[in-house]
C-alpha cells in the first residue's frame, strides 16, 4: 500500500539570516543570490507583549516569529490552528544553562529556565499566546526532523479534514555541547497547511519511499552551507521550489543510520 | 468535534517502573499495594524526597552494536524491551510486514539529558567534554528514537514526540493517524524518561516537589514524586474479517488538547483536559457512563487534583472507578502516558481496578469516582490521562475486546 496526502500550502513563514520573512526569502531564494552577513536580530512576535519578548528565549521567538507569518499569509486566525512543532534540538542554550548551573550549583537551578527547557516550550508559549485550545505537538528525529514534523503535520491535516500549522526551527548550540553538536546559525521555517478540500493551492503530494534521498549539491554554495549549519533548513529545497513556482519532487531523508534500510519522505510540488 | 474512528488493536505491551519490570511484576505490585518509591540517593547533593528507581540501571549493559548509545534512559530502554517477550513480538512484526512498513513512535520529555549532565560534571580544564561524551546521538531529545530504531531494525516513520509529561500518550494518536493514512502496517509506540538531575532540581525549584511519598488526590498532598519508566506497545489494524478474540486489547481513540493558560500550571477549569475527554470519547463512540475506569493525571501536586478532581465529578457518574497510580511508580513524567496506558490495559485484563496509594484522606473536591482503595469489576472501557507542561493534554480511550462478563 502506498499511500500519498496531498495538501495545500496556505501560507508560508521564514526567519534566518539575511531572510526574516517569506518575501525577502523569495528574493534571495528565487534568484540563487548569495546570503548577507547581517549579524542575527531576534525576531518581534507580535503574539506576545513587549516584556514577555525581552525574556523568552531565541528558540520561542524564532519559532513564534515563522507561526505568525504563516497563519497571517493563510489568513488564518492562529487559535484555531492544530499545531506541530519541529526542532532537532530544542533550546541547546537553555540545555547549556541546565547542564553547567547542575554540575556546578544545583539548588540555584531557575524555575523559568527549567520550564523553558521542555522541548514543547515553543508550542506552549504559542498556544497560551494566541489562545488556541487545539492539538499541540512538539517532535524531534534527530537529522529528519523537518521531515517527520512534516509528515506528522500533513497527516494531522489530512485524518481531521482541517488546516494545520506547522513550524520547524533550530537555534545555535552554545557551550561545551556546541562542540558536540552542529548547529551554529537560526533558521525556522512555518507553513499552514490544509487538506485539499480545504484549499485551491497548488498541492504538496506526500509519500514514504525506501531509497535514500539524494545529496543536496544543486543548491547554490551560501545556501549549502547554511543547510549545513541548521537542520531546519533541511527545508531550503522546498523553499526554493515553492519561491520559483518550480514542480518538482524532492526526497528528504526520514533517517540516517547506515545500518537500517533507507527511507525518505517524497514531497512532490506541484504547480 | 473529531469523528469516530475504527479501532486497533494493541497486540502487545509492556511496562517497567519502579513497580517491577514487567506486566506481572506491575500487577502484583498494584494488588498487594506494594508502592516502589524509596529514599532519594540520587545526585552529588540528594533533595530530600522519595524517588520511584528502577533498581540495577547501573550495572546494565547495552548490546555491543548499540553500546555507543549508552545512557541511564538507554539502559532504561533496552531492559523495558526486554519484558515480557516484547523484543521478539516486536521482531516479528518487521519480519511480517517488512522494516519500511513499520512506523515508531516514542515520547520522552528528558531523553539522556542525564547524560549530557554528567558530561558537564567530566569537562576537562579548558571546559571541553571528554572524547568519551563526544556522541552526538546521545546528546538530543530523538536519542531514544534513533536507539530503538537501530535495535528493532525497523526503517519505517519514525519520531520522538517530546510534549513534556503527555508525551508517551500522544504516540498512540500518531501511530494511529500513521496507520489510518497508510503509511504503516504496524506501529510500535512507547516511552520512557530516566531520572535526572535537571527533573530533580528543576520541579524541586517549581515547588512541586513532596518531601514524603506522594499522595496523589489527598486533602494534605504536599506535591509530587517522581519516577522513571520505560513502556512500549504494538498497533495493528483489526482484521477485515472482523473477527477478533475476546481478550485482544484495542485503542478506540484519543483527544489532545492544549490549555492557553500558562507553561507550568493547569487551567483552572480544567478546560483544556475536558476537551482532551471529549475528543476522546467522540472519537470511540462512548459516552462518559460506558467508561469503567480511568487512570488520572494525578500527581499529587495542589494544583493539578484539584482541576482533575473536579473534572472527574462533574463529567462522570458514581459508578466510574477513577485513581492515580503515581503512589506506586512516581511520576515518569514523559513515560507517565505508556506507563498508565499499560496499567489501564492491565486493568482491563485482570478485571481489576487498582486504587490510590498513600493516600489517606480525599481531597473534598473529589467525587465518589476517586477510589483509595482496590476493587475487583468487570471492566470493558478504560480511559487515561497524561497532561504536560505547556498546557498539554492526551486523553486516551481503550477497551478489551469483549467484557468478561
Amino acid at each position: 500500500m502506498s499511500a500519498v496526502l496531498e495538501l495545500g500550502i496556505e501560507g508560508i513563514g521564514v526567519y534566518a539570516p539575511s531572510m526574516p520573512s517569506w518575501d525577502a526569502a523569495c528574493e534571495v531564494l528565487a534568484d540563487g543570490r548569495a546570503l548577507g552577513t547581517e549579524a542575527f536580530v531576534r525576531p518581534a512576535p507580535a503574539l506576545l507583549a513587549v516584556n514577555e519578548r525581552r525574556r523568552a528565549p531565541d528558540s520561542v521567538l524564532l519559532a513564534l516569529a515563522v507561526a505568525e507569518q504563516a497563519c497571517a499569509m493563510a489568513r488564518r486566525a492562529p487559535r484555531d490552528l492544530a499545531n506541530v512543532f519541529a526542532s532537532s534540538y530544542g533550546d541547546l542554550p537553555i540545555n547549556d544553562y541546565l547542564c553547567a548551573v547542575l554540575a556546578n550549583a544545583p539548588t540555584e537551578l531557575s524555575p523559568t529556565k527549567f520550564h523553558n527547557s521542555v522541548h514543547n516550550a515553543p508550542a506552549g508559549y504559542w498556544t497560551i499566546a494566541s489562545g488556541c485550545m487545539a492539538s499541540s505537538t512538539a517532535v524531534s528525529a534527530g537529522p529528519s526532523s523537518f521531515a517527520a514534523g512534516l509528515l506528522e503535520a500533513a497527516m494531522l491535516a489530512v485524518s481531521e479534514g482541517a488546516p494545520v500549522l506547522y513550524a520547524a526551527f533550530d537555534v545555535p548550540a552554545s557551550g561545551p555541547l556546541a562542540e558536540v553538536i552542529a548547529c551554529d546559525a537560526p533558521f525556522a521555517v512555518a507553513f499552514v497547511l490544509a487538506p485539499l478540500s480545504l484549499s485551491p493551492l497548488p498541492p504538496l503530494r506526500l509519500s514514504v519511499c525506501d531509497h535514500a534521498a539524494p545529496g543536496l549539491a544543486s543548491l547554490p554554495s551560501s545556501l549549502h552551507a547554511l543547510r549545513e549549519r541548521n537542520p531546519a533548513a533541511a527545508s531550503l529545497p522546498l523553499l526554493i521550489a515553492l519561491a520559483r513556482g518550480e514542480s518538482c519532487g524532492l526526497d528528504f531523508a526520514l533517517h540516517d543510520d547506515p545500518n537500517l534500510p533507507p527511507s525518505a519522505l517524497h514531497v512532490g510540488v506541484v504547480f | 468535534m473529531p469523528t469516530r474512528i475504527a479501532p486497533l488493536a494493541i497486540t502487545a505491551f509492556t511496562a517497567t517502573s519502579a513497580a517491577g519490570r514487567g506486566r506481572e511484576a506491575l500487577a502484583r505490585a498494584l494488588r498487594t499495594r506494594t508502592g516502589g518509591l524509596i529514599d532519594n540517593a540520587f545526585s552529588s547533593v540528594p533533595l530530600t524526597c522519595k524517588i520511584g528507581r528502577v533498581g540495577g540501571l547501573e550495572d546494565a549493559t547495552l548490546p555491543a552494536a548499540t553500546a555507543a548509545f549508552d545512557s541511564r534512559n538507554h539502559r532504561l530502554a533496552w531492559i523495558g524491551l526486554n519484558q515480557d517477550g516484547f523484543l521478539d513480538g516486536a521482531r516479528a512484526v518487521v519480519e511480517r510486514y517488512g522494516a519500511s512498513r513499520i512506523a515508531l513512535v516514542l515520547g520522552t520529555s528528558t531523553s539522556s539529558i542525564g547524560e549530557t549532565e554528567r558530561a558537564y560534571r567530566q569537562l576537562d580544564a579548558q571546559g571541553h567534554f571528554p572524547s568519551s561524551q563526544c556522541r552526538p546521538q546521545v546528546h538530543q531529545p530523538h536519542a531514544l528514537g534513533m536507539f530503538v530504531q537501530r535495535v528493532l531494525g525497523v526503517a519505517g516513520p519514525c519520531l520522538t514526540l517530546a510534549t513534556a509529561c503527555s508525551s508517551s500518550a500522544k504516540v498512540f494518536a500518531s501511530a494511529e493517524r500513521l496507520l489510518r493514512a497508510g503509511f504503516a502496517d504496524a506501529a510500535i509506540v512507547g516511552g520512557v524518561d530516566t531520572l535526572c538531575d535537571s527533573v530533580l532540581f528543576g520541579f524541586n525549584s517549581l515547588e512541586l516537589v513532596s518531601n514524603e511519598a506522594c499522595r496523589p488526590f489527598d486533602a494534605n498532598r504536599r506535591g509530587l514524586s517522581l519516577g522513571e519508566a520505560a513502556g512500549f506497545a504494538i498497533l495493528e489494524r483489526l482484521p477485515q474479517s472482523g473477527k477478533i478474540h475476546k481478550s485482544t486489547m484495542l485503542l478506540l481513540g484519543y483527544g489532545e488538547s492544549s490549555d492557553a493558560h500558562h507553561m507550568s500550571a493547569p487551567h483552572p477549569l480544567g478546560l483544556g483536559a475536558e476537551r482532551a475527554l471529549d475528543d476522546a470519547l467522540a472519537r470511540a463512540g462512548l459516552r462518559t457512563e460506558q467508561v469503567d475506569y480511568i487512570n488520572l493525571h494525578g500527581t499529587a501536586s495542589r494544583q493539578n487534583d484539584t482541576v482533575e478532581a473536579a473534572l472527574i465529578a462533574r463529567r462522570f457518574p458514581a459508578t466510574v472507578r477513577a485513581s492515580s497510580t503515581k503512589g506506586w511508580t512516581g511520576h515518569t513524567l514523559g513515560a507517565a502516558g505508556i506507563l498508565e496506558a499499560a496499567i489501564a490495559l492491565i486493568a482491563l485484563e485482570q478485571g481489576f481496578a487498582p486504587g490510590t496509594l498513600n493516600t489517606r484522606e480525599l481531597d473534598p473536591v473529589c467525587g465518589p469516582q476517586i477510589r483509595i482503595d482496590n476493587s475487583e469489576a468487570n471492566l470493558r472501557i478504560a480511559l487515561s490521562n497524561s497532561f504536560g507542561f505547556g498546557g498539554n493534554n492526551c486523553c486516551l480511550a481503550l477497551a478489551c475486546a469483549e467484557s468478561r462478563a
